[in-house]
């Protein structure tokens, strides 16, 4: 059995002396009978950590980690620089806890500043939180806190991610929102539908841009229709990666910019851990769920960091908070705030680039094997369409070690490029599909 | 504790003048420094109808948040936003710093004088 | 000084090759204009920038931990090795099931111990947190009234002491929270409970955290959940503090028909600053069908994602946060069956050892005979006698590299400091801090000043909170340092 309990037996003995107790046992004593488990629990033995350190190995060896990866759809295959993984793996990062001791706490509270600072230069908003769970949970956030008195609908474009349409639903089934879905036409939201929908009750409009099928939203249009509405706030989830490339949230005239930080150099990993990030004008950031870092001074005029604007928070405001949420992913906002600062400026751009142009060349070469590219004003993912059935598609291209894009049905798949896929992968790709009957 | 001699006071510590048929409305000086350093005030939007007794307003400090009640029922007609900016005001000073301004009273809670109010904050206190 | 300070034009990390195909740029409707201010820093500068931040914070890596509530227990190292396979970071979550064989059989094993633990019958891992998995819970509890067309069942009874994402958790749940006094000694109060309860059939159900947060066992469990159930009520265990009882209670025995855990207490996996965690919801048999998100389940001889029949939705994208599980199974796998209890009997013997030992000189609120994993001080008293409160007795741990325990929690206790040592704490370690503890105590009573001041030895001393909250300057101005 492996125990992590530094006590030896003798010392509980000499402990339980002391306080008066026989036995261990005795410290449990109270527990009524009537709940008091007895036996054993039906678990495994314990193990020594090299039998620990072999079975997990047995269990991560029974994954296919695919070498070359076409497949996005919420996850990303992004390269992460080395020193990404050695700072989260600093010891004290990953064992410290919510930073609410500031004196003892600077450094996690200065990396959530620095963080909150790029999200906001990534997004061009003017106030950033420290992070949430996931993209999903930072959409169903943001819907919930544009909910005002007179205005309790949320119109969402059919265009997002389907699973964050389904978080968006599970949030506004708990709150009691309305929600409506915008239409989709031909990959893109439905502006003329929007029009159409638009009304003094709406509290947020709500897109994804690129939106689930990669493609380009007329993003600075349905934000003036959001705008139409008195006090409709205009919602943007963005792919923070195309931001090296794409105009800001800000720059389309959103109100909020959310989003999945996963791209920004956290591994895929099964679908998490990764971050949600919330940003926001200066006007509605007191709207902002979760923990915010702000710079302060101690008492001898030093510059410091602490948690602030608090009084929003569940903590103190109890069941009159707009949220619950208590922690923030800070180790995944770590490694956001280390990936773009290992990154740069040059470095951001050159990310979104690759992925723009080498999504672009694979789409122009898919004609040749038989498909249709279903759009031409999209960002790193696309659409294709053709006749061979997508399972037999996936499944030839699983058989060379490829994980293809993703299956939408058996006719269309969603494929995604990055500067991970190069030209050479990209080819052998084109040749396995021009071989798929 | 400062008092505001031309205004009437609400058990929950706000206080009222009437500027002809204008409520004006605040928190008392004793409320403001039970409270400590306020760093926010959330505030109605004009337009809005508020109702005596219940909760038109909150002032936070770093570690609370509490509601300020209506002492009359009426439709606010000018919000002082300058505290959205500079919350401080009200520490410094509570009856400058008013919140709200009331038109079409009807309804009024039970008000305190100066006198009263300030019998009634020390037995608070005790 | 910030990163963004550091930084200057032309230095970088040479991460990525060039762009191999024609390179391409999108149209200008959609081009950026606004120009970028990321760092731009040598390799270098940026790893000895972390180390900074590193020095400057503490973690349970640094010393004792013995913050209420949070479990800060020791993190193995073999959690970290076993989260940084290959197998499991490099893996796509929409690959083809048979392809993630590994990481579902990591879900089934862990589900399985869970239910085991708890002696509940089904386990999500999707909730990211322990929050997250409060309102999964409430979620479930709704969407099983709603499904016996019970329309009315929306007040949720959650008892003065509880967290304060207990009642946010009910209102973004659309619920509405009745709050329920305690006794004197910190329990729930039966009675006032079935005042409540009784023939109230617009009750939902009642969030619990047992032990609840001063570390006392409720002896009424099982007549609470039953005054719940009586009434048409369904009953969630907030598992914030299951390290204190593995092995010795259950919540599914004492009458609970659904509980969140936090993988990130009990379970050992690093709190990394303030997240990821992770908050697995478990239910009992009637709630399994409107679980959300998938489950690994068996089918014709592998495993597969299953989705409950009437599944309430999802809670997050994909199922949970992955490499945060792969933590808690490795260490699962290390305890086993004896190691589980045994941790508990630990953790349990030190808050003991702790509270006996403080107890000369700090009064102990509601004063237990025996507490759970943690126990709470009342330094009301100190405050009354000398000016010196609960902050300024932590401020004075800081100075003796302790981080301090909760401050100001639960509210029922005024000026409450509750310390959770945890079971991975020597007897060595709490013989130190307990000496820490009584000196402070001494001092304010000789010299509060110097208590008032602390900490000095610390990177930067108390910071003007009020002016970060009245004036937020949340972020780094880029315009004033170019002028």
């Amino acid at each position: 059995m492996g125990t992590y309990v530094p006590n030896t037996e003798a010392q509980q003995k000499e402990m339980l002396q002391e306080i008066g107790f026989e036995k261990l046992d005795d410290l449990f004593a109270h527990i009524p009978d009537d709940v008091k488990f007895r036996g054993e629990l039906n678990l495994p033995e314990g193990l020594s950590e090299m039998e620990v350190a072999s079975a997990m190995k047995k269990l991560a060896g029974e994954n296919r980690v695919f070498d070359s990866i076409f497949r996005g759809a919420g996850a990303y295959n992004h390269y992460i620089p080395a020193i990404v993984g050695t700072v989260v793996s600093k010891e004290t990062l990953q064992t410290a806890y919510t930073p609410y001791q500031a004196e003892i706490s600077q450094g996690v509270l200065q990396s959530i500043f620095e963080y909150q600072t790029m999200i906001c230069d990534l997004t061009g908003m003017d106030v950033s939180n420290a992070s949430v769970y996931d993209g999903a949970t930072a959409a169903g956030e943001a819907v919930a806190m544009c909910r005002e008195r007179k205005q309790n609908k949320a119109l969402v474009s059919a265009a997002i991610q389907p699973s964050v349409m389904k978080v968006i639903e599970t949030y506004c089934f708990g709150n009691e929102m309305e929600l409506e879905i915008i239409p989709e036409k031909d990959g893109f939201t439905d502006v003329e539908a929007l029009k159409g929908m638009m009304a003094d009750d709406v509290a947020c409009v709500y897109i994804q841009h690129p939106n689930y099928y990669g493609n380009l939203e007329k993003a600075a249009e349905i934000g003036e229709i959001a705008h139409s509405a008195k006090k409709c706030k205009y919602i943007m989830a963005v792919n923070p990666i195309s931001l090296g490339m794409l105009k800001t949230p800000r720059e389309y005239g959103a109100d909020f910019a959310v989003g999945e930080g996963q791209p920004l150099g956290l591994p895929m990993a099964f679908g998490g851990p990764y971050l949600g990030f919330m940003a926001s004008t200066d006007a509605m950031k007191r709207k902002l769920p979760g923990r915010i870092v702000g710079q302060t001074v101690d008492h001898n005029g030093k510059t410091g960091y602490v948690l602030t604007l608090q009084a929003r928070e569940q903590h103190i405001r109890r069941e009159k908070a707009s949220s619950n949420i208590c922690s923030n992913q800070a180790l995944c906002a770590l490694a956001v705030g280390v990936y773009l600062a290992s990154m740069g400026n040059g470095g951001i751009r050159n990310v979104a680039t690759q992925c723009y142009s080498k999504a672009h060349y694979m789409a122009g070469r898919m004609a040749e094997a038989g498909f249709t590219v279903k759009s031409d004003d999209f960002f790193h993912e696309f659409v294709t369409e053709s006749d061979k059935k997508s399972s037999d598609v996936l499944k030839a291209l699983e058989e060379k070690g490829i994980l293809g894009g993703y299956p939408l049905d058996e006719s269309r798949i969603l494929w995604c490029c990055t500067e991970m896929n190069s030209k050479k992968d990209i080819d052998e790709v084109i040749d396995i599909l021009k071989e798929v009957k | 504790m400062e008092l505001k001699k031309d205004a009437l006071y609400a058990k929950s510590h706000e206080w009222v003048a009437f500027e002809g048929d204008i409520a004006v409305i605040g928190i008392s000086d004793f409320a403001q420094s039970e409270l400590g350093d306020l760093v926010f005030v959330n505030l109605p939007e004009e337009g809005d109808e508020i109702n005596a007794g219940e909760a038109f307003a909150d002032v936070e400090s770093v570690k609370a948040v509490s509601d300020i009640y209506a002492p009359v029922s009426g439709t606010v007609c000018e919000v002082n936003e300058e505290l959205l900016d500079a919350p401080e005001l009200i520490n410094e000073d509570a009856y400058a710093a008013w919140f709200i301004k009331v038109e079409g009273v009807s309804e009024k809670s039970e008000l305190m004088s100066p006198e009263d109010y300030e019998a009634f904050c020390e037995s608070e206190a005790e | 000084m910030l990163v963004f300070e550091k930084s200057r034009p032309g230095r970088g990390v040479s991460a990525l090759p060039e762009c191999d195909v024609e390179v391409l740029a999108v149209g200008e409707k959609d081009r950026r204009e606004s120009e970028l201010h990321l760092p731009e820093m040598a390799e270098v500068d940026l790893s000895r920038h972390y180390t900074e931040l590193e020095r400057k914070s503490h973690g349970v890596n640094d010393g004792f931990y013995p913050l209420g509530s949070c479990t800060m227990k020791y993190n193995p190292k073999i959690n970290e090795q076993a989260a940084s396979l290959e197998g499991f970071t490099g893996v796509h979550p929409l690959q083809p099931a048979e392809t993630v064989q590994g990481c579902l059989k990591v879900m089934k094993e862990t589900e399985d111990a869970l239910c085991e633990i708890t002696g509940m019958s089904r386990f999500t891992l999707q909730p990211a947190a322990g929050a997250h998995g409060e309102f999964t819970g409430l979620l479930l509890i709704k969407a099983y009234h709603l499904a016996n067309g019970d329309t009315k069942r929306k007040k949720i009874i959650v008892p003065d002491s509880a967290h304060g994402t207990n009642p946010a958790s009910a209102v973004m749940a659309g619920m509405e929270v009745i709050n329920v006094d305690s006794t004197p000694d910190g329990l729930v109060d039966v009675d006032k409970l079935r005042e409540v309860c009784d023939g109230n059939d617009e009750i939902a159900g009642l969030m619990l955290t047992n032990p609840n947060t001063a570390g006392l066992f409720d002896p009424n469990i099982k007549e609470i959940t039953d005054i719940i159930h009586s009434c048409g009520g369904q009953c969630y265990y907030d598992g914030a503090n299951l390290n204190a009882i593995m092995g010795w209670a259950r919540p599914g025995d004492m009458g609970f028909d659904c509980v969140h855990l936090n993988l990130h207490k009990t379970f050992s996996t690093p709190h990394g600053g303030g997240g990821p965690g992770s908050g697995p919801v478990g239910c009992k048999e009637h709630l399994a069908k409107f679980m959300p998100g998938v489950r690994a389940e068996e089918k014709d001889g592998a495993l597969d994602f299953a989705k409950a029949e009437e599944s309430l939705g999802e809670m997050k994208s994909f199922y949970g946060n992955f490499l945060v599980v792969v933590r808690a199974l490795t260490y699962i796998k290390m305890l086993g069956r004896e190691g589980i209890p045994q941790a508990s009997k630990n953790a349990v013997l030190n808050a003991n050892y702790m509270m006996k030992k403080l107890s000369s000189k700090y009064d102990i609120a509601f004063n237990p005979a025996v507490c759970m994993h943690e126990f709470v001080m009342d330094i009301g008293r100190q405050a009354k006698e000398t000016g010196v409160t609960a902050m300024d007795i932590a401020k004075g741990l800081l100075d003796n590299h302790i981080h301090p325990p909760t401050m100001y929690f639960p509210l029922t206790v005024h000026e409450a400091l509750m310390a959770e040592p945890t079971e991975t704490e020597s007897k060595e370690t709490l013989d130190q801090a307990i000496e820490v503890f009584l000196k402070l105590n001494e001092i304010a009573y000789s010299d509060p000043e110097q208590l008032h001041n602390a900490p000095v030895t610390t990177p930067v001393t108390r910071l003007d909170e009020v002016g970060a909250a009245r004036h937020p300057v949340l972020k780094y101005d880029f315009e004033v340092s170019n002028e």
